[in-house]
């Protein structure tokens, strides 16, 4: 008799860059994996609602207001597609939330930074978004399949999002001395925190073997990092506005910019809890949370009477 | 003011009060599915808001935009009904209030699409299709709270208690409406004042609630007159374009 050998079929379908779905065998490290990357990535999209939708309904526009709600909206939607690729995976939304309330999972850390004016708003469209794309479209062709189908309708919204802070930038930098004032302030606040989004310097990042054999991920967080200051300094060439810091200078041989370091000490601060928002995000949703429980209860209360009586008549 | 500008406003201001009200919940939803229905929800009727206000603008004829009638108008010159400006402060006040909003918007708008102003007529036409949407979540949530535990039950009927004296100011006539409905720009409340009644006595009776009886209908809004509340929604609409006078977003 012969024995199917499940952990060589899983080598083989990742050797062949197949795709890994969820009723396929998989080795518990993996799922363990996924389930903390793909929900931590569900309540960063859910989470990153709030700083935004801190400013829907002070948008100064009725365009600008369509743009942002729908905005937002699509930040949810991620949400729900990542919670849902999670679910195939074995773990109940109840459980994933449940750790979100509880300060066992992490979500982003850039979302416990406050949204202070509308130039705020732009400038999480242009650089939160654009950096967070980036990260992502490697995940686009991550081995396991629900996780990378749902990748890959995010990031197409991500860079409408990125497009979309970058207008408002625009409009912001070419506005009047205020707005234009805005738009500096905005881009001062939101730089380095943006930059710590890629994560640790890879010579304290923890070891990523896995990750990478797994096509979780394909490139260090400094590579990522460079490029998105290469590609980012232009932008503010052309808005006009001054560079957010001092350091930054091209550099001919290594073919990018230099720039300073973030400070490592507040990313450390802020994924430990002690970020300005914080508190105030991890509260909003734990209430959004209790408030909706009755509403909860009383869809699921109905549901049970309509099967009752289905399964009376 | 011209009649005709004047009807369109209303129409306008009632989309974009109830549409700025909605907003307030993304984000802070029940649960997820729901913060993006409602979201939805918010977004058609926000864009029809922009729409009127277009379409409103045009017809005044002296220059102003969309967002000069949306951020630039005080508390007496908003002419919404009291409904769509009052307060929401549980679920079940916002789905009784968008039930009822909902209701009657389905009917008025399909009145609306016979317009002889092609632009409403054009409007309505698109928000029928919407609107039809809104009213069964909103009135599929009724039945869900009516009927679902003793807790949604007791809300339901607070928040109908609370809000139904605001109704009578949907079915109000004044000179405005009856030039609009001799013109054929606008539509007889009266057409269907009391299938809209019957619908939604059907349905909070389906969903063992109870329209409080014998009510004094409060009244005014539709001639800026407002409950306090407006204010303050408009103090946060506005806040930005009055500080920055000129500016562009």
């Amino acid at each position: 008799m012969s024995t199917i050998n499940f952990e060589e079929i899983f080598e083989t379908k990742l050797a062949k860059n197949e795709m890994i779905e969820p009723k396929d065998w998989m080795p518990d490290n993996y799922r363990k994996h996924l389930i903390r990357q793909i929900s931590q990535h569900a309540h960063s999209e859910i989470v990153g609602m709030l700083p935004e939708g801190n400013w829907i309904t002070r948008a100064p526009s009725l365009r600008s207001k369509i743009v942002l709600l729908a905005k937002v909206q699509d930040e949810g939607g991620h949400g729900l597609y990542l919670y849902t690729a999670a679910e195939s995976l074995g773990i109940s939304r109840d459980e994933m939330l449940d750790a979100l309330h509880t300060s066992k999972a992490k979500y982003s850390s850039i979302f416990n930074y406050p949204t202070l004016t509308w130039a705020d708003v732009a400038a999480i469209g242009w650089l939160v978004d654009g950096a967070a794309i980036m990260n992502q479209v490697m995940l686009q062709r991550t081995s396991y399949g629900p996780y990378s189908r749902a990748m890959i309708r995010i990031c197409k919204e991500e860079s409408f999002h990125q497009r979309q802070g970058y207008e408002a930038m625009t409009r912001l930098a070419f506005g009047t001395p205020a707005q234009k004032s805005m738009a500096q302030d905005a881009l001062n606040r939101f730089w380095f925190p943006t930059l710590m989004m890629f994560g640790p310097p890879d010579k304290e990042s923890p070891n990523s073997d896995n990750a990478v054999k797994w096509r979780i991920k394909r490139e260090t967080n400094d590579e990522l990092r460079q490029r998105f200051v290469n590609q980012t300094v232009p932008q503010i060439e052309y808005l006009g506005l001054n560079l957010p810091d001092a350091n930054i200078k091209w550099n001919e041989a290594k073919n990018g910019y230099d720039f300073s370091e973030p400070n490592w000490v507040e990313f450390k601060n802020v994924i430990n809890g002690n970020g300005p928002c914080n508190k105030e995000r991890l509260n909003a949703r734990v209430n959004a949370h209790k408030n909706g429980e009755w509403v909860r209860a009383a869809a699921a209360a109905y549901a049970k009477k309509l099967d009752d009586q289905t399964l009376a008549a | 003011m011209n009649h005709h500008f004047k009807y369109l406003l209303r129409l306008a201001d009632n989309s974009l009060i109830n549409a700025q009200c909605l907003c307030k919940w993304t984000g802070h939803g029940p649960f997820l599915e729901e913060d993006l229905a409602l979201t939805n929800i918010a977004l058609d009727i926000l864009g029809r808001s922009k729409l009127l206000l277009e379409h409103a603008a045009l017809i005044e004829g002296n220059g102003k935009s969309d967002d000069d009638l949306a951020f630039h108008r005080s508390e007496r010159e908003f002419l919404n009904t009291k409904l769509v400006e009052q307060p929401t402060p549980d679920y079940a006040y916002t789905i009784i209030k968008q039930v009822i909003i909902d209701s009657f918007d389905l009917n008025l708008y399909k009145e609306l699409s016979k317009s002889k102003d092609d632009v409403l007529a054009g409007i309505a036409a698109k928000s029928i299709k919407e609107i039809t949407y809104h009213y069964r979540h909103t009135s599929s949530w009724v039945n869900r709270f009516g009927l679902g535990t003793e807790e949604s039950n007791q809300r339901a009927q607070n928040a109908l208690n609370e809000l139904w004296r605001f109704t009578g100011e949907l079915c109000e006539t004044d000179e405005t409406d009856e030039w609009a409905i001799k013109n054929g720009i606008g539509c007889s409340v009266e057409n269907f004042k009391a299938s809209w009644q019957t619908q939604l006595k059907n349905l909070f009776n389906e969903s063992n609630l109870t329209i409080p009886e014998n009510t004094f209908m409060q009244t005014g809004g539709k001639n800026g007159i407002h409950t306090e509340h407006l204010g303050y929604i408009l103090a946060e609409m506005q806040t930005l374009p009055k500080a920055h006078v000129g500016a562009t977003w």
